[in-house]
């Protein structure tokens, strides 16, 4: 009984020291990431970063039930969430650090929905940026209607995306692995090719899309909150981002946790095996596909909206490949390495700018570097646990 | 108690290939709380036959009735639902899965998949998952007790001998009406394999309902656990009776040995 409350006493100290000690390193670490102006200190950080993450993989694999590293993975959101609504603050009047953050936090909820259409039910989604561009279009059109609240906006852009994920789905249903991927691929061609051609949509010129305004919030202009504070006009994009990002990793990490997690594992994993089981592989194909689509349209939405302009070339297959690009350098099925592999890829290009040009030869000679060394990704996925860290 | 009608029957099931008629007009039955041995050289259809009950394969031509009624061409989903389960002749477990997830793939048809169950309301599926913990245990202490203690590992880390009775335990947990083994026995030792037989009949003991087809080449394994034996070669059922009938019978021994009169004793 004494033991027992003394082992609660020291896994609740090692709790709160590992909550912490990862807000603060996420802090510290994203604050130099957004800061640093010396790109050699850039590339510096972020090998770094990468090597840590292995390293902690690593200690977390060999000693899942150290007192320690149960602390740590099970502060680690929590940790994760206060270190960004810091950065947050921190940078409440810096247009550039906070579009970078609202950026990478779309990314991450973009890549999200991608992680549970192929992570989970094993369903490759090449056209991962035409679903984007649906979210994005859809609010280009419905942000001028003046009477239309913009959450109903972004929610219908998620809609929009699930509904014309939904004529995707014979082909990909009746095809296996690589050969839906390819029926994916010709979608994403097809439209942008769409948007260029279609006038309505503003031809290859793209379309305005007017700014976000939530609760009589114009999210337009700087907020004057005192004389002595000014709030950037990108920092209620931020918040709303934050809450997107944080919702779907939240819903993500419940799927995994349920049957209904299981099974989609089941699907990717065996078909045969599952059928013989009674799953309805169908079902939680469409399942899969269509809510990671309402995912990404939902991030396109706001997306489009803070961005302001958007035109067909921002939706192309390259723009998918990125997107895959993601989940693949973080780890598939892993939504940590989501958070990992969208910091990487979006980071990058914005804070390398001398790279610029080079940055899809970069990408690719990371993916392929970084498969050699870790086929499984930077954080390979780890075993279910139902209820998180500690549970049996 | 005594119900005369067999649990499962086969009225001239057929299935062909292109060219090769994989089962030929295969008729059989298997009664409640039976174990049948099916045997048959290598190529003889004992497999096929198992896809076609199963619904990996729709037949060709003939019936397959479940307590009367037909579910052969059903999908095999449906025929899982109607109480059908089976192991897997090369062990299709997911290695990277622990075993109580795979046990609960195989526990699909009881599990509730409401998104509402599963995503907002955690404290019905903790109930729900706490219950199916222990209904997993205690099926899995049956077979051994280090694998109940171990459920939340990757099956990864097992032996083949663990995989065979964790693909059995799958098949078990949804309480089929019939269960159909393919080959447990192969790529184990003979002590392995007199394990894995001890536990089969100590599950049946529990299960006095269950019907068990067996597939299997070890003549002493289907000697020892069969209650009837049924033999194929090229696609046909060539004798139907008990092990000591089906292994005295010249055709069954033409089937085997290959020869027209050999061994004439």
């Amino acid at each position: 009984m004494s033991v027992t409350t003394r082992n609660g006493m020291r896994d609740r100290m090692f709790a709160a020291f590992a909550l912490v000690a990862t807000t603060l390193l996420c802090f510290a670490f994203g604050r130099a990431l957004l800061t640093v102006n010396d790109e050699r200190i850039v590339v510096a950080l972020l090998v770094t970063l990468a090597a840590g993450i292995v390293l902690a993989e690593r200690r977390v694999t060999r000693a899942p039930d150290s007192a320690l590293v149960r602390g740590a993975v099970s502060t680690a959101p929590a940790a994760v969430l206060l270190a960004i609504v810091a950065l947050i603050l921190v940078f409440h009047a810096n247009h550039f650090a906070l579009l970078l953050i609202c950026t990478l936090l779309i990314y991450v909820t973009v890549a999200l929905g991608l992680h549970l259409q192929f992570g989970y039910a094993g369903v490759l989604n090449f056209a991962g940026a035409a679903f984007f561009g649906i979210g994005c279009y859809t609010a280009a059109v419905l942000t001028q209607l003046a009477w239309l609240p913009h959450p109903v906006v972004m929610v219908l852009g998620g809609v929009f995306a699930a509904l014309i994920g939904l004529a995707l789905l014979p082909p990909v249903l009746r095809t296996r692995g690589h050969y839906a991927s390819v029926v994916t691929i010709a979608f994403g061609v097809l439209f942008t090719t769409f948007l260029e051609i279609n006038e309505t949509f503003g031809g290859a010129q793209g379309m305005h899309v007017a700014g976000l305004s939530l609760f009589g919030f114009d999210m337009t202009r700087n907020i004057r909150l005192s004389p002595g504070v000014t709030l950037s006009f990108y920092f209620g994009y931020a918040v709303v981002a934050l809450l997107l990002a944080v919702g779907a990793f939240a819903l993500v990490t419940r799927i995994e946790r349920s049957w209904i997690g299981l099974t989609l594992d089941a699907v990717r994993l065996d078909e045969t095996r599952s059928a013989c089981f009674g799953i309805d592989l169908a079902r939680w194909k469409i399942f899969a596909f269509c809510l990671g689509n309402f995912i990404i349209g939902v991030a396109g939405a706001l997306f489009g909206m803070l961005m302001s302009f958007i035109a067909p070339p921002n939706f192309s297959f390259s723009a998918s490949l990125m997107l895959v690009a993601i989940i693949i350098l973080g780890g598939i099925g892993n939504r940590w390495g989501v958070l990992l592999g969208a910091t990487l890829i979006v980071l990058v290009p914005e804070r390398l700018q001398t790279i610029q040009e080079y940055r899809v030869l970069l990408f690719a000679a990371l993916i392929v570097g970084l498969l050699l060394i870790r086929p499984n990704g930077l954080a390979p996925r780890r075993m279910r646990r139902y209820f998180g860290e500690g549970s049996a | 108690m005594t119900n005369e009608a067999p649990l499962f029957e086969s009225r001239g099931l057929s299935k062909r290939f292109g060219g090769l008629q994989a089962l030929a007009d295969v008729s059989f039955s298997v009664r409640r709380g039976e174990i049948l041995g099916l045997i048959g050289p290598n190529g003889s259809g004992k497999t096929t036959l198992f896809n076609v009950v199963t619904g990996i394969y729709r037949p060709d031509g003939g019936a397959a009735l479940l307590d009367g009624r037909e579910i052969g061409g059903l999908r095999a989903q449906a025929i899982y639902r109607a109480g059908v389960t089976r192991t897997f002749q090369r062990c299709r477990l997911s290695t990277e899965l622990s075993i109580f997830d795979e046990l609960m793939i195989g526990a699909h048809k009881d599990l509730d998949l409401g998104f509402m169950a599963n995503i907002l309301h955690r404290k019905a599926f903790r109930a729900a998952f706490e219950e199916k913990r222990e209904q997993a245990r205690s099926l899995l202490a049956i077979f051994s007790a280090e694998l109940a203690q171990r459920m939340f590992e990757p099956i990864a880390r097992f032996p083949m001998i663990d995989r065979r009775r964790i693909e059995i335990c799958r098949a078990l947990i949804s309480r089929p009406r019939l269960l159909l083994l393919d080959e447990p026995s192969a790529g184990m030792t003979h002590d392995e394999t007199r394990q894995l037989m001890d536990d089969i009949l100590e599950t049946r003991r529990g299960n006095p309902e269950l019907a068990v087809v067996i597939i299997e080449h070890e003549m002493p394994v289907i000697e020892r656990v069969s209650d009837r034996c049924v033999v194929f070669n090229y696609g046909r059922k060539i004798a139907e009776g008990s092990y000591r009938e089906v292994a005295s019978d010249p055709q069954v021994q033409e089937a085997y040995l290959g020869t027209r009169h050999g061994a004439a004793a």
